[in-house]
């Protein structure tokens, strides 16, 4: 367990006030006990009903008054939110928590559906550089195209374009899946760390540079591999995985998946070979 | 960071200074320590609207040092005499501002260089743009602060380009302001988002070709770049997929020509452009709220990719 201490040996930012106590021991642990059911409230997050359905109109809001006001209806039990007149603002949808059914009649701009962890999204128009970045949770849809750094360092969940996505999808991405009707742009799984990207179109130059692990698929043509980047077998698992998630996911049901090629990291670049375990698990 | 906008109808003449106003002024969290417009307006096409200044805005957040009004008079006094002295009539008058002004001149020849040489070497006058078109008119503020100072909104034509400055690298003042003028080309402007990192080097090789830069702004470096593609016979496009491998840094940038609008974005894909495309009206800007603001409908739009350069013709 981690302790909080105060302590008369001042660094410098405790010099300049902005805290007094160090932490020390190991790490910052909290351990559940299944009987104290408080323990097991996600802060920020309700219980809603899916059969509840509303609508919001943010036209003439703000992108702030409009995740409150998303917000609010969570807290009322609203488990089906359609947002009208999106109209390419920005930040909309960012930090929620819940499971919930979320359509947007319309596009985002920069950031939208950034931070969740667990709602099901339906996005009924484009979306603008960094869409549902750091997602945790949850499946997003995009029924049209998609701007750069698409599902950027996301963690989990299921992110989907229909229609095409701009450079560096996947970039720094820690697992899930992101998956692209059209084409990707440069850089597509740039560092990635872990997790699976699927283009069923062609992708630009610096494919999966610098990449540290996880995997991409590619349907179409390949403009370059990255530094690291390389060409591995495709199994018949893979071909069962791709299957099932363009089932899943709706989009390329009836794709060939026995002709995408499958990229992986080379694990040269980061000296691989010259870590410990525990090292490697570091540098992941 | 700034932000850049563009529009063209190829069919139609409409209210550009109003529509581009709206698009940049919905960038203006991307920048609004100046804001500068290009409008290609409908005219006769007989004389050249020549747009230049005789000092700088030493208003709120200027970084220029402030003049007399006497200064300016002196000055435009010269500039007079020395139309004059080149076989050119001034046709139409205008002083909008103190230190900006308007003339509607009557030039035969088509070499503007000597021209503008002329004119330029009065200190402290800049021509912010030359043509029979195209208007430059860049000042200090925000979108809708300029449009309404210089009367934008009564500005009919077929395509524009504008530009929200953060200024970055170099000073917040007019000469610094996009859009640059492609001199000495009559109605070419070029707006940029980005940073060009070979600067330098390109300008000193572009000086030594008698090529002419009035401020420090990397992005001036475009324009005159594209101009001396095009004094080289180029076409547009052709100068702007060699300016791909050309400048070095990451770009987003536009130029507009009488009777044309291009894009070009670099290798790296690493500023942002949004684009739509129809059969009679191509909207584009850094962000899609650019285009609602023209566009509120759902309107189909898409990032184009890395080293891509398109252009349009009216």
């Amino acid at each position: 367990m981690a302790n909080l201490k105060t302590t008369d040996k001042k660094s410098k930012s405790q010099s300049m006030g902005m805290h007094t106590e160090v932490l020390t021991g190991r790490t910052q642990q909290k351990f559940f006990n299944p009987s104290e059911a408080e323990n097991f409230y996600y802060f920020g997050t309700y219980d809603v009903d899916f059969n509840k359905r509303t609508e919001l109109d943010v036209k003439e809001m703000t992108a702030p008054e409009a995740n409150k006001e998303i917000d609010n209806l969570m807290s009322q039990g609203f488990g089906t939110i359609v947002i009208k007149n999106p109209q390419g603002k920005h930040s909309l949808g960012v930090g929620i928590l819940n499971k919930l059914n979320l359509i947007f009649e319309g596009s985002l701009g920069y950031f939208g559906m950034g931070s969740c962890d667990g709602p099901t999204v339906r996005i009924n128009g484009r979306v603008g550089w960094s869409c549902a970045e750091n997602l945790m949770a949850g499946k997003v849809v995009i029924e049209k195209n998609a701007g750069s750094c698409f599902g950027a360092a996301i963690r989990g969940g299921d992110l989907i374009c229909k229609g095409s996505v701009g450079a560096r999808t996947g970039i720094d991405m820690k697992g899930g899946t992101i998956i692209v009707g059209g084409d990707a742009g440069a850089f597509t799984g740039f560092m990635m760390q872990r997790g699976r990207i699927i283009i069923l179109g062609d992708v630009g130059i610096n494919l999966g540079d610098s990449m540290y692990d996880g995997t991409i698929f590619i349907g179409g043509k390949i403009g370059s591999f990255g530094s690291d980047a390389v060409p591995a077998d495709l199994t018949a698992s893979d071909k069962d995985w791709l299957k099932r998630k363009l089932k899943v996911a709706e989009i390329g049901e009836k794709f060939d998946v026995s002709k995408m090629t499958k990229i992986v990291a080379g694990k040269k670049l980061w000296n691989y070979d010259n870590l410990e375990p525990h090292e490697k698990k570091g540098a992941i | 960071m700034c932000g850049i906008a563009g529009l063209i109808y190829k069919d139609k003449s409409v209210n550009i200074g109003t529509q581009l106003q709206g698009m940049l002024q919905a960038l203006k969290h991307r920048g609004e320590d100046s804001t500068g417009y290009a409008l290609y307006g409908d005219t006769d096409g007989k004389n050249f609207i020549m747009r230049f200044k005789v000092g700088e805005n030493v208003g709120e957040g200027s970084s220029s040092v402030s003049e007399e009004t006497s200064v300016y008079d002196e000055r435009i006094k010269i500039v007079n005499s020395h139309i004059l002295g080149m076989g050119a009539k001034i046709i139409k008058e205008e002083r909008i501002l103190p230190y900006s002004l308007r003339y509607e001149v009557s030039y035969d020849e088509k070499d503007l260089r000597e021209f503008s040489r002329k004119i330029e070497s009065v200190p402290g006058v800049e021509i912010l743009s030359m043509g029979k078109s195209l208007e430059v008119i860049k000042d200090l503020g925000n979108a809708k602060d300029v449009c309404d100072r210089y009367n934008l909104d009564k500005i009919v034509g077929t395509h524009a380009i504008g530009h929200a400055r953060m200024a970055t690298e170099s000073g917040v003042d007019i000469k610094s302001a996009h859009p640059f003028w492609g001199y000495p080309f009559s109605d070419v402007s070029v707006v940029h988002n980005g940073q060009l990192t070979n600067y330098w080097n390109n300008r000193r090789l572009l000086e030594n070709e008698g090529m002419r830069f009035m401020s420090e702004c990397d992005s001036e470096l475009i324009a005159v770049y594209l101009a001396k593609k095009l004094r080289d016979g180029a076409t547009l496009e052709e100068g702007m997929k060699a300016s791909l491998a050309g400048l070095d840094g990451v770009f987003t940038y536009f130029v507009a020509t009488k009777d044309s609008l291009g894009m070009a974005k670099d290798t790296m894909a690493a500023k942002p452009l949004v684009l739509y495309e129809s059969d009679n009206l191509i909207a584009m800007g850094s962000e899609e709220i650019a285009i609602r603001a023209i566009l509120p409908q759902e309107i189909d739009t898409y990032d184009p990719y890395d080293g891509e350069v398109k252009v349009w013709q009216i």
